[in-house]
């Protein structure tokens, strides 16, 4: 991981993360950024849970283009809050995103055309404060938005690229279109001969994807379906202690920066009370040819 | 009946009963992850759900949710796709109510996520739409839920994320374009707020058991209507009580 986020994620990237909403949040990749002291980031997405607050805690964003920034089960994001209302630990420059929005500039990106119409956010404030964002007529124009780098987990994925991921795939598909290049983390490095067997399933072209990161758990305290439940406790604790500035040094100190890497990081869990136990693998669908 | 119920067991009960028997509904987070687990179990036995994250089912997950993204959300669902495509059907009309969740509504119930304050130097900056706004815009009708207070009952929204009935002019959401119908109710903790069919304004329509009129105006930041025959809300049965503890057995969202 390391080595993928000081090839691919350089200061001042655009980056699109936690494309899949709730579950699937590459928080491995996101601290890892944190660790090496990434500046300057414009993150990318739909609602982040969590992870956006942090590397806004940690001060290496610049920008974010999203539609939602907080805590899914608990409620706001105490960082994004100090960050826009007193410029802590930097000012915060953002655009605002409605779900749907978001998607359509993501869209819009992987189409190559500068913008993208819709019927939604007509009546809202947003399009006040997003300059990508007109009315035009009784639509609104969406402008796209072309990330640098779009970085998602998955279950499993091959090495030369090919990633399955499933459950919901929130806007996963056009964020990785639209990204100049993909890094993928996965629970499982599999053959290709089963990524290859099932090519409904993945989710860019290969060609898209500059690296593969085999990472166990690299989605933890998000769930990833047949492989992890989501740590409810884990955001409740984040939720308490980034309430404060110095809480949150407190706990980047303890969860990110004093953590070698992920390995050491799920060292101090129980993950095996996460551990997905019951299995419900789907039917196999036949591709038979001859 | 027992009168042993929190408030937010109030909220679901009530907010179970907006849903209608057939209605696809777009569900969002929290109390209405509950409040569709329970009409689903009870009155509205073909109530679909519909999450962003790209999900459609038709009955509620059998395990705790902490998300709609939590994976037993998506054992036995109907559809596990892309959200653009759960957007699709909403933006076609064919979302019939829709849950937002809100920090501050006003009289012609505009909702604000956003900003408090000026959005250049916000005094509170909130976590924004997600989904929101497209809801509040596309979805045929739909609901919010909110702690009766002042400061979140405000007279206008500073910032509109999510449009109500905008200025509360006639015809507001038809002359800027607005597909859908607009907010139906707003449930709090002390009563439910509706609006005239043709939009509008909000009035009180019903009190919850334990309040009084005069509690809900003294908590609300403008001098709101009442309707003519202001009623009690009806609390919630057992057989509600029963669903919601099923559905949420450590009161996470409901005993917090």
């Amino acid at each position: 991981m390391g080595e993928a986020i000081e090839r691919y994620v350089p200061d001042g990237a655009t980056v699109a993360m936690g494309t899949a909403l709730e579950p699937l949040i590459p928080f491995a990749a996101g601290h890892e950024m944190i660790r090496q002291g990434r500046r300057d980031l414009e993150l990318v997405g739909p609602i982040s849970d969590s992870l956006f607050d942090q590397l806004i805690g940690a001060g290496c964003v610049r920008r974010v283009t999203a539609a939602w920034v907080g805590n899914v089960s608990e409620g706001l994001g105490h960082c994004y809050r100090r960050a826009c209302e007193h410029g802590v630990p930097r000012s915060l420059e953002v655009n605002d995103h409605s779900n749907f929005s978001i998607s359509l500039a993501l869209w819009a990106a992987a189409w190559n055309v500068p913008s993208l119409p819709t019927r939604t956010l007509l009546g809202s404030d947003i399009l006040r404060t997003n300059p990508g964002l007109a009315v035009a007529g009784d639509l609104v124009q969406v402008n796209a938005v072309q990330p640098d780098v779009a970085i998602v987990h998955v279950q499993r994925a091959d090495q030369l690229g090919r990633a399955h991921a499933w459950g919901p795939l929130g806007i996963s598909e056009e964020a990785g279109l639209a990204a100049e290049r993909v890094i993928v983390s996965c629970e499982e490095l599999v053959d290709a001969s089963v990524t290859l067997s099932d090519p409904n399933r993945i989710l860019f072209p290969e060609t898209k994807v500059v690296a593969v990161v085999h990472e166990l758990g690299g989605a933890h305290p998000s769930p990833v379906q047949g492989f992890f439940s989501r740590d409810h406790a884990f955001y409740r604790d984040y939720a308490e202690r980034s309430r404060t500035a110095e809480g949150f040094e407190s706990w980047l100190r303890e969860w990110v920066l004093e953590v070698k890497d992920r390995a050491s990081y799920l060292g101090r869990l129980d993950m095996e009370s996460l551990r997905i136990k019951s299995h419900r693998p789907s039917a196999p669908a036949d591709f038979g040819d001859d | 009946m027992t009168t042993d119920y929190t408030p937010q067991e109030l909220m679901v009960a009530v907010a179970s009963r907006e849903i209608r028997d057939g209605d696809t509904v777009f569900v969002g987070m929290r109390l209405p992850v509950l409040a569709y687990a329970v009409a689903q179990s009870s009155h509205a036995p073909s109530a679909r759900g519909l999450f962003e994250v790209g999900l459609m089912r038709s009955r509620p997950a059998e395990k705790f949710l902490g998300t709609m993204g939590d994976p037993p959300n998506v054992v036995g669902a109907l559809w596990a796709t892309r959200m653009s495509n759960a957007m699709a059907l909403m933006a076609q009309g064919h979302v019939d109510l829709g849950f937002i969740g809100g920090a501050e509504v006003d009289r012609f119930g505009n909702l604000n996520t956003s900003y408090v304050g000026d959005p250049q130097k916000p005094k509170v900056k909130l976590p924004g739409s997600g989904g929101g706004a497209d809801i509040a815009i596309l979805s045929r009708r739909w609901v919010t839920l909110m702690s009766h207070e002042r400061r979140r009952l405000v007279d206008r929204v500073s910032f509109v994320t999510s449009p109500g009935y905008g200025d509360g002019s006639p015809g507001w959401r038809r002359r800027n374009g607005l597909l859908g119908g607009g907010p139906s109710a707003i449930v709090t903790t002390l009563g439910v707020l509706r609006f005239p069919d043709d939009g509008g304004e909000a009035f009180l329509a019903t009190v919850h058991p334990g309040h009084t009129v005069e509690d809900v105006l003294a908590e609300t930041g403008w001098p709101l209507q009442v309707a003519d025959h202001v009623s009690e809300t009806s609390a919630p049965t057992d057989s509600e009580l029963t669903a919601i503890r099923h559905f949420d057995p450590q009161g996470f969202w409901t005993r917090a």
